[in-house]
Protein backbone atom coordinates (compact mmCIF):
# COMPACT_ATOMS: atom_id res chain seq x y z
CA UNK A 1 0.00 0.00 0.00
CA UNK A 2 1.43 3.38 -0.92
CA UNK A 3 1.66 6.18 1.59
CA UNK A 4 -0.90 8.09 -0.42
CA UNK A 5 -3.51 5.34 -0.40
CA UNK A 6 -2.86 4.72 3.28
CA UNK A 7 -3.62 8.33 4.10
CA UNK A 8 -6.66 8.17 1.84
CA UNK A 9 -7.82 5.12 3.74
CA UNK A 10 -7.40 6.95 7.01
CA UNK A 11 -9.29 9.95 5.68
CA UNK A 12 -12.13 7.63 4.66
CA UNK A 13 -12.16 6.15 8.15
CA UNK A 14 -12.39 9.58 9.74
CA UNK A 15 -15.11 10.58 7.33
CA UNK A 16 -17.09 7.41 7.96
CA UNK A 17 -16.89 7.88 11.71
CA UNK A 18 -18.08 11.45 11.47
CA UNK A 19 -20.82 10.55 9.03
CA UNK A 20 -22.13 7.81 11.31
CA UNK A 21 -22.23 10.29 14.16
CA UNK A 22 -24.29 12.63 12.01
CA UNK A 23 -26.93 10.04 11.07
CA UNK A 24 -29.18 10.66 14.11
CA UNK A 25 -29.14 14.38 13.31
CA UNK A 26 -30.01 13.74 9.69
CA UNK A 27 -33.00 11.68 10.85
CA UNK A 28 -34.11 14.45 13.20
CA UNK A 29 -33.77 17.19 10.59
CA UNK A 30 -35.54 15.11 7.94
CA UNK A 31 -38.34 14.26 10.38
CA UNK A 32 -38.92 17.93 11.05
CA UNK A 33 -38.81 18.82 7.37
CA UNK A 34 -41.08 16.09 6.08
CA UNK A 35 -43.16 15.17 9.13
CA UNK A 36 -43.11 11.54 8.00
CA UNK A 37 -40.86 9.20 9.98
CA UNK A 38 -40.41 6.52 7.30
CA UNK A 39 -39.78 9.01 4.54
CA UNK A 40 -37.42 10.93 6.84
CA UNK A 41 -35.38 7.79 7.39
CA UNK A 42 -35.20 7.23 3.64
CA UNK A 43 -34.02 10.81 3.19
CA UNK A 44 -31.38 10.41 5.89
CA UNK A 45 -30.06 7.22 4.31
CA UNK A 46 -30.02 8.64 0.80
CA UNK A 47 -28.22 11.67 2.15
CA UNK A 48 -25.60 9.49 3.83
CA UNK A 49 -24.97 7.67 0.54
CA UNK A 50 -24.68 10.96 -1.32
CA UNK A 51 -22.33 12.33 1.33
CA UNK A 52 -20.17 9.23 1.17
CA UNK A 53 -19.99 9.42 -2.61
CA UNK A 54 -19.06 13.10 -2.42
CA UNK A 55 -16.61 12.71 0.48
CA UNK A 56 -13.73 14.07 -1.61
CA UNK A 57 -15.47 17.41 -1.54
CA UNK A 58 -15.69 17.57 2.23
CA UNK A 59 -12.99 19.55 4.00
CA UNK A 60 -11.96 17.68 7.15
CA UNK A 61 -12.37 19.73 10.28
CA UNK A 62 -15.31 21.73 8.93
CA UNK A 63 -18.89 21.21 10.07
CA UNK A 64 -20.01 17.75 8.92
CA UNK A 65 -23.51 18.29 10.27
CA UNK A 66 -23.95 21.50 8.27
CA UNK A 67 -22.45 19.90 5.18
CA UNK A 68 -24.72 16.88 5.27
CA UNK A 69 -27.79 18.97 6.15
CA UNK A 70 -27.25 20.98 2.98
CA UNK A 71 -27.16 17.72 1.00
CA UNK A 72 -30.31 16.50 2.71
CA UNK A 73 -32.36 19.65 2.15
CA UNK A 74 -31.30 19.88 -1.50
CA UNK A 75 -32.25 16.26 -2.00
CA UNK A 76 -35.57 16.79 -0.22
CA UNK A 77 -36.42 19.86 -2.30
CA UNK A 78 -35.57 18.16 -5.57
CA UNK A 79 -37.76 15.22 -4.55
CA UNK A 80 -40.59 17.63 -3.80
CA UNK A 81 -40.19 19.33 -7.16
CA UNK A 82 -39.99 16.02 -8.98
CA UNK A 83 -43.15 14.75 -7.33
CA UNK A 84 -44.92 17.97 -8.09
CA UNK A 85 -43.95 17.80 -11.74
CA UNK A 86 -44.75 14.15 -12.16
CA UNK A 87 -48.05 13.89 -10.39
CA UNK A 88 -49.04 17.34 -9.27
CA UNK A 89 -50.18 15.54 -6.14
CA UNK A 90 -47.97 17.32 -3.71
CA UNK A 91 -50.82 19.33 -2.25
CA UNK A 92 -52.75 16.10 -1.97
CA UNK A 93 -49.90 14.54 -0.06
CA UNK A 94 -49.90 17.43 2.37
CA UNK A 95 -53.62 17.05 2.75
CA UNK A 96 -53.32 13.35 3.47
CA UNK A 97 -50.72 14.01 6.13
CA UNK A 98 -52.76 16.65 7.88
CA UNK A 99 -56.01 14.75 7.67
CA UNK A 100 -54.28 11.65 8.93
CA UNK A 101 -53.11 13.66 11.91
CA UNK A 102 -56.58 14.99 12.59
CA UNK A 103 -58.46 11.74 12.11
CA UNK A 104 -56.29 9.00 13.47
CA UNK A 105 -56.29 8.40 17.15
CA UNK A 106 -53.87 5.53 16.99
CA UNK A 107 -51.37 4.68 14.31
CA UNK A 108 -49.26 7.58 13.24
CA UNK A 109 -49.25 10.10 16.02
CA UNK A 110 -48.08 13.60 15.35
CA UNK A 111 -47.50 15.84 18.29
CA UNK A 112 -48.98 19.33 18.31
CA UNK A 113 -45.48 20.56 17.60
CA UNK A 114 -45.08 18.39 14.51
CA UNK A 115 -48.56 19.23 13.29
CA UNK A 116 -47.82 22.93 13.72
CA UNK A 117 -44.52 22.60 11.83
CA UNK A 118 -46.36 21.04 8.92
CA UNK A 119 -48.56 24.10 8.65
CA UNK A 120 -45.55 26.30 7.92
CA UNK A 121 -44.27 27.00 4.44
CA UNK A 122 -41.34 24.63 3.73
CA UNK A 123 -38.77 27.44 3.79
CA UNK A 124 -39.94 28.63 7.17
CA UNK A 125 -40.15 25.11 8.52
CA UNK A 126 -36.60 24.49 7.40
CA UNK A 127 -35.42 27.78 8.90
CA UNK A 128 -36.89 27.15 12.32
CA UNK A 129 -35.67 23.54 12.27
CA UNK A 130 -32.12 24.66 11.57
CA UNK A 131 -31.96 27.56 14.01
CA UNK A 132 -34.56 26.71 16.63
CA UNK A 133 -34.12 22.95 16.77
CA UNK A 134 -30.71 22.19 15.28
CA UNK A 135 -28.94 25.01 17.07
CA UNK A 136 -27.26 26.47 13.98
CA UNK A 137 -26.39 30.15 13.80
CA UNK A 138 -28.23 32.30 11.27
CA UNK A 139 -25.04 32.37 9.21
CA UNK A 140 -24.68 28.59 9.19
CA UNK A 141 -28.37 28.10 8.47
CA UNK A 142 -28.21 30.59 5.61
CA UNK A 143 -25.32 28.68 4.10
CA UNK A 144 -27.14 25.36 4.44
CA UNK A 145 -30.30 26.78 2.87
CA UNK A 146 -28.30 28.69 0.26
CA UNK A 147 -29.87 32.06 1.03
CA UNK A 148 -28.82 35.44 2.42
CA UNK A 149 -28.45 35.77 6.18
CA UNK A 150 -31.16 38.44 6.23
CA UNK A 151 -33.52 36.10 4.41
CA UNK A 152 -32.83 33.38 6.96
CA UNK A 153 -33.47 35.77 9.85
CA UNK A 154 -36.74 36.83 8.31
CA UNK A 155 -37.84 33.23 7.69
CA UNK A 156 -37.07 32.27 11.27
CA UNK A 157 -38.93 35.30 12.61
CA UNK A 158 -41.99 34.51 10.49
CA UNK A 159 -41.88 30.86 11.45
CA UNK A 160 -41.70 31.78 15.13
CA UNK A 161 -44.59 34.18 14.82
CA UNK A 162 -46.68 31.52 13.13
CA UNK A 163 -45.79 28.87 15.68
CA UNK A 164 -46.67 31.34 18.42
CA UNK A 165 -50.02 31.84 16.84
CA UNK A 166 -50.70 28.15 16.22
CA UNK A 167 -49.39 26.70 19.45
CA UNK A 168 -50.28 29.35 21.95
CA UNK A 169 -53.89 29.41 20.88
CA UNK A 170 -56.17 27.58 23.27
CA UNK A 171 -57.20 24.24 21.84
CA UNK A 172 -60.62 24.92 20.45
CA UNK A 173 -62.62 22.01 18.99
CA UNK A 174 -64.50 24.34 16.68
CA UNK A 175 -61.29 25.85 15.37
CA UNK A 176 -59.92 22.37 14.80
CA UNK A 177 -63.05 21.38 12.92
CA UNK A 178 -62.76 24.52 10.81
CA UNK A 179 -59.14 23.76 10.10
CA UNK A 180 -59.96 20.21 9.05
CA UNK A 181 -62.72 21.49 6.81
CA UNK A 182 -60.36 24.03 5.31
CA UNK A 183 -57.75 21.37 4.72
CA UNK A 184 -60.31 19.12 3.04
CA UNK A 185 -61.58 21.87 0.78
CA UNK A 186 -58.06 22.84 -0.16
CA UNK A 187 -58.25 26.32 1.32
CA UNK A 188 -55.49 25.65 3.77
CA UNK A 189 -53.05 24.41 1.23
CA UNK A 190 -51.29 27.55 0.08
CA UNK A 191 -49.61 27.91 3.43
CA UNK A 192 -48.26 24.42 3.10
CA UNK A 193 -47.04 25.03 -0.42
CA UNK A 194 -43.89 26.82 -1.38
CA UNK A 195 -43.71 30.22 0.23
CA UNK A 196 -44.81 33.05 -2.04
CA UNK A 197 -44.10 31.04 -5.18
CA UNK A 198 -47.29 29.06 -4.66
CA UNK A 199 -49.22 32.31 -4.71
CA UNK A 200 -47.44 33.43 -7.84
CA UNK A 201 -47.32 30.13 -9.60
CA UNK A 202 -49.64 30.01 -12.55
CA UNK A 203 -50.49 27.15 -14.80
CA UNK A 204 -49.15 28.22 -18.16
CA UNK A 205 -50.32 26.93 -21.51
CA UNK B 1 -36.56 7.69 42.07
CA UNK B 2 -34.77 9.98 39.68
CA UNK B 3 -34.53 8.85 36.13
CA UNK B 4 -31.39 9.37 34.13
CA UNK B 5 -32.07 8.20 30.59
CA UNK B 6 -29.06 6.36 29.25
CA UNK B 7 -27.06 7.61 32.16
CA UNK B 8 -26.65 10.95 30.48
CA UNK B 9 -27.47 13.57 33.03
CA UNK B 10 -26.23 16.60 31.16
CA UNK B 11 -26.99 17.78 27.67
CA UNK B 12 -23.44 19.11 27.60
CA UNK B 13 -22.23 15.55 27.31
CA UNK B 14 -23.72 15.37 23.82
CA UNK B 15 -21.66 17.57 21.55
CA UNK B 16 -23.52 19.31 18.77
CA UNK B 17 -26.86 19.24 20.53
CA UNK B 18 -28.64 22.41 21.51
CA UNK B 19 -29.33 22.86 25.20
CA UNK B 20 -32.42 21.18 26.60
CA UNK B 21 -33.21 23.85 29.12
CA UNK B 22 -35.61 26.62 28.42
CA UNK B 23 -34.01 29.98 27.83
CA UNK B 24 -35.39 33.13 29.38
CA UNK B 25 -38.02 34.91 27.41
CA UNK B 26 -38.67 32.27 24.82
CA UNK B 27 -42.14 30.85 24.25
CA UNK B 28 -43.00 27.47 25.72
CA UNK B 29 -42.99 25.67 22.39
CA UNK B 30 -39.36 26.58 21.70
CA UNK B 31 -38.16 23.96 24.16
CA UNK B 32 -40.68 21.56 22.64
CA UNK B 33 -39.14 22.12 19.23
CA UNK B 34 -35.67 21.33 20.53
CA UNK B 35 -37.03 18.30 22.35
CA UNK B 36 -38.65 17.06 19.18
CA UNK B 37 -35.30 17.22 17.44
CA UNK B 38 -33.32 15.83 20.37
CA UNK B 39 -35.72 12.97 20.93
CA UNK B 40 -35.09 11.71 17.40
CA UNK B 41 -31.34 12.20 17.82
CA UNK B 42 -31.48 10.10 20.98
CA UNK B 43 -33.34 7.23 19.31
CA UNK B 44 -31.23 4.23 18.37
CA UNK B 45 -30.95 3.85 14.61
CA UNK B 46 -33.78 1.64 13.35
CA UNK B 47 -33.10 -1.69 11.68
CA UNK B 48 -33.77 -0.13 8.30
CA UNK B 49 -30.32 1.46 8.61
CA UNK B 50 -28.54 -1.88 8.82
CA UNK B 51 -28.00 -2.11 5.07
CA UNK B 52 -26.61 1.40 4.95
CA UNK B 53 -24.23 0.73 7.81
CA UNK B 54 -23.08 -2.49 6.14
CA UNK B 55 -22.58 -0.66 2.88
CA UNK B 56 -20.48 2.01 4.55
CA UNK B 57 -18.47 -0.63 6.32
CA UNK B 58 -17.72 -2.57 3.17
CA UNK B 59 -17.29 0.31 0.81
CA UNK B 60 -13.52 0.43 0.81
CA UNK B 61 -12.78 -3.23 1.39
CA UNK B 62 -13.68 -4.46 -2.06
Amino acid sequence: MTAESASGHQADEEFRKELLGTLPHLRAFARGLSGRPDYADDLAQETAIKAWTARERYTPGTNMRAWTFAILRNHYLSELRRNRRQTDLDDGAVERMLVMDADQEGGLHLSDMEAALLQLAPERREAVMLVGAGGFTYEEAAEIADCAVGTMKSRVARARAELNRILNAEPDPQALARRKAAIRSGAGLTRSGTESSSAHRRETG
Amino acid sequence: MLSHPNGQGRSGSRPGLPPLTRKDGEPGWAAGLRNLYNSVVDEPLPDSFDDLLKKLDESDDG
